[in-house]
């Protein structure tokens, strides 16, 4: 027994594609029976990447999550399917029989994470397999953690506590994405963007000269923060909860405090806050 | 059949073909024996950074198998139906008229009797040829080798390249750093290890090296990049948009205003200098100039002084800021990272792009140039790496059959006529042209100062037009000239021959099918460009030489470039000179035999393992880049083709006085009233900006970056499974469409939508495009990738057509950098754009 995984650290992922492009050509064109059949040209992505885009010019983010099949302990796809069409073999990894799979269209729906994907053609559901017909030779990892430039991917095996995959995921609070869902993924992340509040203070006597050093304090959410403007007079405060309210307030001595609430709706840019002297 | 695993090589990395039955079922990054790498580790604070044992290759690669299968290929030799070579042309036809299926034997028949006949009229100089860049890999096969050959066996006309990627690098920071050799490009030497041991800061300016890859060296220097974010280095991005490595590396990002770059980088010197915060002994004894130099900043010479307040002005960047930037380059060990190769960048290709490049030497030598953390370093070249084993590259005359001392027979062209590639449509369509340059003008500086007429006296206007590949609708600038030029009747004759079908394929009266290099044996080392960009490799985690073996014949009737000119010399009576009695596969071994692999591996071996790694040695001593020259040493770095390097001028640069040139002694002696090019650097408001006239009816900047998902035109259409990467193209209503970034405030403004097709024009032309609403743009500025494979025109055959494929440099501009500068200026360009309704 073991649970093969995989762990994103989305922090190195620069979005170069490297790992949906691997998949794509492992597997489009080619069979690999009896665990998975060809990927079709269209309407598949086995890795999808999901594209982030964060806060407001000039302070935009930009963040990318791969998302396979999570490989789920409590794989809501293998109770939708009849007939045993979608199993767990011993190494974990979540199979769907391209034989026994056909005309099960509702599948596609019970899988949250959106990772199964219907083929019109041929009238079966398909997946990531974490290229477990590379893992049955005797290969380390499958496509898309070996095309990863930046070792933003480490796959292994999760039950096994000395591996590096394991190592790692405890040494980078790794955690499912979507914790929600209830799966008990054995796809991990680490990194997954939340929201974050910006601004840059300026002091309305001195406009030529970044602020530096003024204090910016964030409450809320049972929780407060207290950080001083950088050199730009930037300030940051990363890592919140969505749909929180937050106080923030800026206070330099000898200038008038100024106080706004925020919503965490959206990743939130103040843009330019200029206090002025009393 | 069992299944079979070749190595072979592409242009951004190296792989391992699967192949069974015949076909391709899979390309991996090369597969070697872990026992072979032997990585290199470089220590800094305490850390060891060591690259893993693998190639990391660049994404399109990952779809090679699908390009070559593509529906895109050209299966056939094809003749256009309306063109007959005994009777009517129709000229005027191309770009619009049908192609028929013709046999090998018809194709080759007229080819040769066309070469015969424009010879025996005109003379060989009436025959002009060109090709496209970095279609394939393998130096045997190289356009380089087998198409300059065979050109020169004809005595024809050369084009000359334009420095695209790099033109005011090459026309201006040459002139203040020297670095001719390197084309403007700085030495990469052991940059990564300074970086890591001493930096503290880099300016990525107008630098996007997560996309542009080093150029050919795929994805290896995206771990260092991770490691520099990791390790706390701070960065700072310079670029009207928000680039893939400022998404990557979370720096900050500075935004301003298009062909501005210069008046920022003034006013940095101006606080640098009010504020006594730059070198002043490395300025007083390793330049020269300063005194012209300072007085332009200050404003003693024109009344202007340079300050944050006045850049503000120009580039919407808030003066505070760029007081704040100066202060900490100046007070942390900063890299200027200027360019994926150092020099480079979309800054660069704009109107008078010569003075960033100047700026950008000139700024850092201020803060000490060469010093440790003090580099010029674009973060994609610099790895360890061994320089001792020699193997040829592309561009080394040593690496291609057609100059290479390995031929027993070296053609000769004795035709002294030259075109210009930017020009070549108006040499065509309204002779004479003149331009000052001798292209990649890596000989010399005065190279750069000679001057050109076409047509030359005693040679003949062109009259056949070879073409070898064809992407110049999406590459070069103002491209609609290019269909003109083809559709002109003073091109009796055109031949492309390509991989895939191209914009230009269907301007052709005869089109020839060749393969690609995984359907014929070759030899080439990744990353190794040679020549003007020696040890290129060094962007490489691991130097390796591929043994790129035929991996299945070449499909349907294609043929190697090798057989194709092959068979037409044969046709001429040629044969024997053009192939020196040599197969592709015996010219490979050649190669091999003419390199120092020998001393290390032997052919057998090589040639069934299929590649070699060429690890550092363990005495490995590392020679940062003009570490040198800022302490007065002899140059010590491996960089042969620095002519002064072990001469008694070997402390010295490629310029004039041997220093860093605050006034150029070159540009004083050849140009010395030039306004447009000053002595010493000015900032000079674009041609086509936000000054222009043309702003109140075009009022958006239009910049056009090398793409992220291709490289120039090769894979994008030929590889439909990057359709499905949305950075690339995006797919509505059954057409996968070119994106065109827009900030949300220029798109509500005109009631556009993500998502919707509009329309960007001027005067120039219109191109469609799928919106993308951004944030990640600034507000004014349209950000659609250069390099568009599909051209295709609403009306084929029609220059004035809008394209939907694309091909946004429709839309840039023919003007030049400035009036004695050839180079091109894409991100001059503005535009209006709005929804496409049909």
């Amino acid at each position: 027994m073991a649970r093969k995984g995989i762990l994103i650290d989305v922090n190195r992922c620069t979005g170069c594609y490297n790992c949906f492009l691997a998949c794509r050509d492992e597997h489009f064109g080619n069979d690999y029976l009896p665990l998975s059949a060809a990927q079709p040209l269209n309407g598949q992505f086995w890795m999808q990447i999901k594209e982030i885009e964060r806060g407001k010019f000039p302070r935009p983010k930009l963040s990318y999550i791969p998302i396979p099949c999570m490989q789920c302990k409590d794989a809501p796809c293998i109770s939708a399917a009849t007939n045993g069409a979608i199993y767990k073999r011993d190494d974990g990894v979540v199979v769907i029989d391209p034989e026994k799979i056909k005309g099960q269209k509702d599948v596609v729906n019970a899988c949250p994470y959106r990772a199964i994907f219907w083929n019109e053609e041929k009238q079966i559901a398909q997946k990531c397999t974490l290229c477990a017909h590379r893992l049955d030779e005797g290969e380390k990892r499958p496509r898309c953690v070996e095309s990863c430039p930046t070792g933003a991917m480490y796959f292994g095996d999760l039950d096994d506590a000395t591996s590096e995959i394991a190592i790692k995921a405890k040494e980078l609070n790794a955690a499912a994405f979507h914790p929600e869902y209830s799966t008990d993924p054995s796809v991990l992340y680490a990194g997954i963007p939340k929201k974050f509040v910006a601004g840059e203070v300026v002091l309305a006597d001195n406009p030529g000269e970044c602020a530096q050093g003024v204090k910016v304090v964030l409450d809320g959410n049972g929780e407060k923060w207290q950080i001083l403007s950088d050199s730009y007079g930037d300030f940051e405060f990363e890592g919140l909860e969505k749909n929180t309210s937050y106080t923030l307030t800026v206070e330099k001595e000898g200038y008038a405090p100024y106080t706004t609430q925020i919503f965490t709706r959206t990743d939130v840019n103040l843009g330019e806050i200029v206090i002025s002297a009393l | 059949m069992t299944e079979q695993v070749f190595t072979n090589c592409t242009n951004a990395g190296p792989v391992s073909v699967y192949v069974k039955d015949g076909k391709v079922q899979r390309i991996r990054p090369l597969v070697a024996d872990e026992k072979d790498f032997k990585p290199w580790v470089i220590e800094a604070d305490g850390q060891k950074y060591s690259p893993k044992k693998k190639f990391n290759i660049a994404p399109y690669v990952h779809g090679e198998r699908r390009r070559l299968y593509s529906d895109e290929r050209i299966k056939y030799p094809m003749k256009r139906v309306d063109f007959d070579p005994d009777g009517e042309r129709n000229a005027q036809n191309r770009g619009k008229s049908a192609y028929e299926r013709i046999s090998w034997d018809e194709a080759i028949d007229i080819i040769a009797k066309e070469i015969t006949r424009v010879k025996d009229t005109y003379g060989g100089s009436a025959i002009s040829g060109m090709t496209s860049s970095h279609h394939n890999w393998g130096i045997v096969g190289y356009k380089m080798g087998p198409f300059a050959r065979f050109m020169n066996m004809l005595e024809f006309t050369p084009v000359l390249d334009n420095p695209d990627s790099w033109e005011g690098w090459h026309w201006g920071a040459t002139h203040t750093y020297g670095f001719y050799w390197r084309l403007g490009m700085p030495e990469p030497y052991d940059m990564l290890g300074d970086a890591l041991q001493n930096a503290e800061m880099i300016v990525f300016w107008s630098n996007d090296p997560d996309t542009t890859r080093g150029t050919y060296t795929g994805q290896d220097s995206a771990l260092w990049r991770t490691w520099l974010k990791e390790k706390g280095v701070k960065t700072i991005f310079i670029d009207p948009f928000h680039n893939y490595t400022a998404g990557a590396m979370e720096g900050k990002w500075l935004a301003p205003r298009i062909g501005t770059d210069t008046a920022m980088a003034m006013a940095i010197a101006h606080v640098w200098i009010t504020e006594d915060l730059y070198d002043k002994e490395y300025v007083k004894d390793r330049t020269i100039g300063f005194d012209e130099f300072k007085p332009y900043v200050l404003g003693e010479t024109d009344g202007v002084p340079k300050t944050p307040e006045w850049a503000e002005e120009e580039s919407g960047i808030k003066a505070r800021t760029i007081r704040t930037l100066a202060r900490e380059w100046a007070a942390k060990r900063t890299i200027l990272s200027g360019g994926s190769r150092g020099g480079e960048g979309g800054a660069c290709r704009t109107a008078f792009g010569t003075e960033w490049a100047r700026m950008m030497v000139l700024l850092q030598a201020m803060q000490g140039l060469g010093k440790p953390g003090r580099s010029i370093w674009g973060t994609t070249m610099g790895a360890p790496s061994d320089v001792d084993i020699w193997f040829p590259a592309y561009a080394d005359p040593e690496g291609r059959i057609a100059t290479s001392s390995v031929a027993g027979f070296l053609p000769f062209n004795p035709t002294k006529q030259r075109l210009w590639r930017l020009t070549l449509p108006d040499a065509v369509l309204n002779p004479p042209v003149s331009w000052y340059g001798e292209g990649f003008c890596g000989q010399s500086l005065d190279q750069q100062f000679i001057h050109f007429e076409y047509p030359m006296k005693g040679y003949s206007e062109i009259k056949m037009f070879y073409r070898y590949g064809g992407s110049f609708m999406g590459t070069l600038s103002d491209t609609s000239k290019w269909v003109r030029m083809y559709q002109s009747p003073k091109l009796e004759f055109v031949v492309n021959q390509d991989v895939w079908y191209n914009g230009e394929t269907r301007m052709a009266d005869i089109i020839l099918p060749a393969c690609t290099n995984f359907e014929r044996d070759d030899v080439g080392e990744w990353g190794a460009c040679g020549g003007y960009t020696c040890h290129a490799s060094s962007g490489s985690n691991f130097r390796i030489v591929v043994r790129q073996q035929k991996c299945l014949e070449p499909m349907w009737e294609s043929k190697s470039d090798y057989e194709i000119f092959t068979l037409i010399a044969d046709k001429l009576g040629r044969k024997e000179e053009f192939t020196d009695g040599k197969t592709e596969l015996e010219w490979v071994e050649t190669f091999f035999n003419h390199s120092d692999l020998p001393k290390v591996i032997d052919w057998e071996t090589f040639n069934k393992k299929g590649y070699h790694i060429i690890n550092i040695k363990e005495d490995y001593k590392p020679t940062p880049a003009l570490r040198w020259f800022a302490e007065g040493r002899d140059c010590d770095t491996p960089d042969p083709n620095n002519a002064k390097r072990g001469t008694d001028k070997a402390k010295e640069l490629g310029t004039y006085s041997g220093k860093i040139e605050f006034a150029s002694e070159s540009l004083r002696k050849h140009f010395p009233d030039d306004e447009e090019r000053p002595v010493s650097p000015h900032y000079i408001p674009s041609f086509e900006g936000h000054r222009s006239d043309s702003f109140k009816k075009y009022g958006l900047q239009l910049l056009s970056p090398h793409p992220r998902f291709s490289f120039h035109c090769h894979y994008d259409k030929h590889t439909d499974w990057l359709d499905d990467i949305p950075i690339h193209r995006i797919k509505k209503d059954g057409y996968a469409w070119w994106p065109a970034r827009i900030h949300p405030t220029d798109a509500s403004a005109r009631n556009i939508n993500n998502g919707d097709i509009v329309r960007l024009y001027n005067d120039r032309g219109g191109v469609l495009c799928c919106a993308v609403v951004t944030e990640r743009i600034k507000p004014g500025v349209i950000h659609s990738y250069a390099s568009s494979a599909k051209y295709d025109p609403l009306s084929p055959g029609n220059a004035d057509s809008v394209d939907r494929g694309g091909c946004v440099n429709i839309l840039t501009p023919s003007r030049m950098l400035s009036k004695n500068v050839p180079g091109m200026t894409p991100n001059s360009c503005l535009i209006e754009i709005e929804k496409w309704e049909g």
